[in-house]
């Protein structure tokens, strides 16, 4: 089980933690023995340093570390008690011990025994300082298995083995006090476990209750007479009431055996019979997961740092200014017409790749690997599965994958979504399934991995795929599409991620909740990413997410709109294209549109929108970018010329400016000159290009 | 509505093992480093249940006993102590300090999965 190692690599690096305190915790005492001047909070951390390894290190049976650190702890806990006074002698046998317990845990996360060594002489000089018997067992059981975290049973209640298959009637007198309740234990909860073990005739008696009035809370009022027949041990009901013993007058008493189900007439007639209470709700049954774990998983634990994130992100901007700095370095030498002396261009050279170097493993400190997103997925995908009675097989691929942690953390989103969505809609019933010759149990998969400087995620399902026909069908009811439309496969799937589109028949508890696939795509898209989606009928579908590693870079289209740098993010641009005149049309007053394979799109003039200038420049004379939102509608950003394509850093504007409508960011070019960094969406709406695609979608007709 | 739990430990082993086995189990885990950390978490999450260590910098699982104890608002509130020990006193000095409970560490999980739904009305 994964978990259980990443549980177990917790452990070992808490260890490390630990054991460097108890050092450091050790020395502290050692400074101030001589004039007693260390505090007792030292001497306690330094206790619950190796009190902390003890309480894990039985979770996972490493029995020989069990053991020692609970020696060590009892010598510490008598320093601490202050029933044993720290000495130079004896701080050098704590310094060996600490030594010691050291070996013994890096033995431990190696899965190997430790040879016997000095540990015996060790820990024969820890007991002689305290006086216990050196072979103290240790109090906790200790846990075997390998792996840990499958935990053994702690105690064996004898009296809980039954006898012989025969049922036994115990009657239970039972008056609880006062303090019972103030403990937060419950007897409604006692009486529903009591019930859970056979039959149960429950009797209250009220007499002692007073009037309305006068009841005080938190006060006992009530006793009751229990009968329970059962094939329970006595043992076995005197544990239910382990926690409340002495907050109650109690009696157990087991009358003769009974027949199964026999009817036991009460000994006194009832006042007021109350019925059982009724048993607790059953526990979720477990959904199969599983995990194709790769080799790279496998590695030993590595050595980890805990980092501030603020310290990391800081880092990130320092490197973002070198990266800028390099820039504009670069270009004061190509002004200065010193680029082709060799020596110089060469250095020039390294320090960029140097930078880009640095860039890239400062990023690298923010990436985190999507494993606990997947595990966070696995339960998404029981949950699905229960409610809608659908049997499914959870499998993840490249776990280790990392990406930038605020992706990471806006994923969670977008992505239950789609993993609700492709057992709820992608997967068909058992039923169905075994009538189209599959197997019962669906399979989702969810997987990661790096590809061409991106990230790529995909959910995919071996369900019937989409259903063609229907959606489209759908697509035309909800007025989303003329009904004569001619659209490719391709086309018809994307007709899914239209706001409003919902495909389930019947809406369901799970995806039906108002949000649809747009919902996804905008959240993707926020995060500069893409989504598609392929599906092959009956045999599944699969939605692929493209993202960027990081939000602190992007790649941008560097353009000139009316004399102003601007970046337009790659990740926004379907095409360029240079329109010709026969192709732009006038649509009103003052709105164009340009077509583009027979089809309108509206012309958004960046230099008007900006403000930079009045009147719209001559349209045929300009480069058009081509942008699709995802409200599946497309724009055409009119622009003077494209400069080039790179990588920009991303510097926010809005802790400075607020948010302004269209801006997304700025960057800082090589010239030291600032540059904005558009949201084509945005601007789109910030224009007021409110063209209704609906009118378009007649001119197209036309 | 599943069962909300806070759990408070210093170990960070035993807190990511308590939320494994919890959320396994079907609960809505929530998790405190100490005392402290968890008194100020409280009011917060309110949980259903909390379950503490005992042994902890800052405040110790007493503290937050005594704490929870003695505030109206959350009487009731059933709380399980986390404890290494098995120890009879322990247990005793658990149960004076007003703890509904107690899970012995190591804990197995469907024991403790038990006992947090002995004492909680689902």
């Amino acid at each position: 089980m994964s978990t259980a190692n990443d549980i177990r690599q917790t452990f070992f690096q808490e260890c490390d933690e630990l054991l460097e305190a108890l050092d450091d915790g050790l020395s502290e005492i050692d400074d101030g023995i001589a004039d007693a001047t260390f505090s007792i909070d030292t001497v306690n951390a330094v206790f619950r340093a190796v009190h902390s390894i003890k309480g894990g290190a039985a979770a996972f049976g490493l029995d020989a570390l069990v053991h020692f650190a609970h020696q060590f702890e009892t010598v510490l806990d008598a320093m601490r008690s202050g029933q044993l006074q720290a000495t130079e002698e004896g701080m050098k046998i704590c310094h060996r011990a600490a030594d010691h317990l050291n070996d013994l845990v890096a033995a431990g996360r190696e899965n190997r025994e430790l040879d016997a060594g000095s540990g015996p002489d060790i820990a024969a000089r820890l007991a002689g300082l305290v006086a216990m018997p050196e072979s103290a067992p240790a109090p906790t059981p200790p846990v075997s298995g390998e792996g840990g975290f499958g935990f053994a049973p702690l105690s064996l209640d004898l009296g809980a083995i039954t006898q012989d298959s025969g049922q036994t009637t115990f009657v239970i007198a039972f008056r609880p006090h006062r303090a019972l309740y103030a403990s937060g234990n419950d007897t409604a909860l006692i009486l529903r476990e009591l019930d859970e073990m056979g039959v149960l005739t429950v009797e209250v008696a009220t007499e002692g209750l007073p009037d309305f009035d006068a009841i005080e809370a938190g006060e006992a009022y009530l006793s009751w007479t229990l009968r329970l027949v059962t094939e329970e041990s006595e043992g076995a009901v005197r544990d239910v009431f382990e926690f409340v013993e002495g907050m109650c007058d109690l009696q157990i008493e087991a009358v003769a055996d009974a027949p199964a189900g026999a009817e036991i007439p009460l000994p006194a007639a009832p006042e007021t019979p109350v019925a059982a209470p009724v048993g607790a709700p059953p526990a979720p049954p477990p959904a199969p997961a599983q995990s194709r774990d790769k080799p790279a998983e496998a590695e030993g634990p590595k050595a980890t740092v805990r980092v501030n994130l603020d310290l990391v992100d800081r880092l990130i901007n320092m490197v973002g200014e070198l990266v800028i700095n390099q820039a504009v370095l670069t270009q004061c030498v190509k002004d200065a017409g010193l680029l082709d002396r060799g020596d110089l261009s060469t250095s020039l050279a390294e320090f960029r790749n140097l930078a880009r170097d640095i860039q890239e493993s400062v990023m690298a400190i923010r990436a985190q690997s999507v494993k606990p997103l997947f595990q966070r997925m696995a339960r998404i995908v029981r949950e699905a599965a229960e409610l809608s009675g659908k049997e499914t097989e959870f499998v993840t691929e490249g776990e280790a994958t990392e990406v930038d942690k605020t992706i990471i953390e806006r994923l969670v989103d977008p992505l239950t979504h789609m993993i609700r969505n492709a057992v709820d809609h992608g997967l068909e019933s058992p039923q169905d399934r075994l009538a189209a010759g599959k197997p019962a149990t669906g399979r989702v998969t969810l997987s990661a991995a790096h590809r061409s400087g991106r990230v790529l995620i995909e959910v995919s399902d071996d369900g019937a795929g989409i259903n063609r026909p229907k959606v489209f069908q759908i697509a035309v009811e909800k007025g989303l599409i003329p009904p004569e439309s001619q659209l490719k496969d391709a086309e018809i799937d994307n007709l899914l991620f239209m706001p409003g589109f919902s495909t389930a028949s019947q809406v369901s508890n799970l995806s039906g909740r108002g949000v649809g696939m747009d919902v996804v795509r905008s959240a993707i898209q926020k995060l500069g990413g893409r989504v598609s989606i392929q599906s092959q009928r009956g045999k599944g579908t699969t939605m692929s997410i493209s993202l960027p590693l990081t939000l602190a870079v992007l790649d941008g289209m560097v353009v000139d709109v009316a004399g102003q740098t601007m970046v337009v993010p790659i990740t926004a641009i379907v095409e360029t294209l240079r329109p010709k005149p026969e192709d732009i049309h006038a649509l009103g007053a003052d709105n164009l549109v340009v077509s583009v394979r027979n089809k309108l799109v509206p012309v958004i003039d960046l230099g008007v929108v900006f403000g930079h200038r009045g009147a719209p420049a001559s349209i045929s004379d300009m480069v058009v970018l081509l942008v699709e939102s995802d409200s599946h509608t497309s724009w055409a950003l009119a622009v003077d010329q494209i400069f080039d394509q790179r990588q920009v850093v991303i510097k926010g504007l809005e802790s400075n400016y607020g948010h302004v409508p269209g801006v997304a960011a700025a960057t800082i070019l090589g010239d030291g000159n600032i540059a904005l960094i558009i949201d084509p969406e945005e601007t789109a709406h910030r224009s007021g290009a409110a063209i209704d695609p609906g009118e378009l979608a007649l001119l197209d007709e036309v | 509505m599943s069962i909300r739990v806070l759990a408070i430990d210093d170990s960070r082993t035993i807190r990511e093992m308590l939320r494994h086995t919890l959320t396994e189990g079907g609960f809505e885990v929530h998790v405190a480093e100490d005392g402290i950390d968890g008194i100020e978490k409280l009011p917060g999450i309110a949980p259903d249940v909390v379950i503490t260590d005992i042994n902890m910098p800052r405040m110790d699982g007493f503290g937050v006993i005594d704490t929870i104890r003695a505030a109206a608002e959350y009487a009731g509130l059933p709380i399980l102590v986390l404890t290494t020990e098995s120890a009879q006193d322990l247990k005793d000095r658990a149960r004076r300090s007003g703890a509904t409970g107690w899970i012995v560490k190591p804990f197995d999980d469907a024991k403790l999965i038990g006992t947090i739904r002995r004492i909680t009305v689902a």
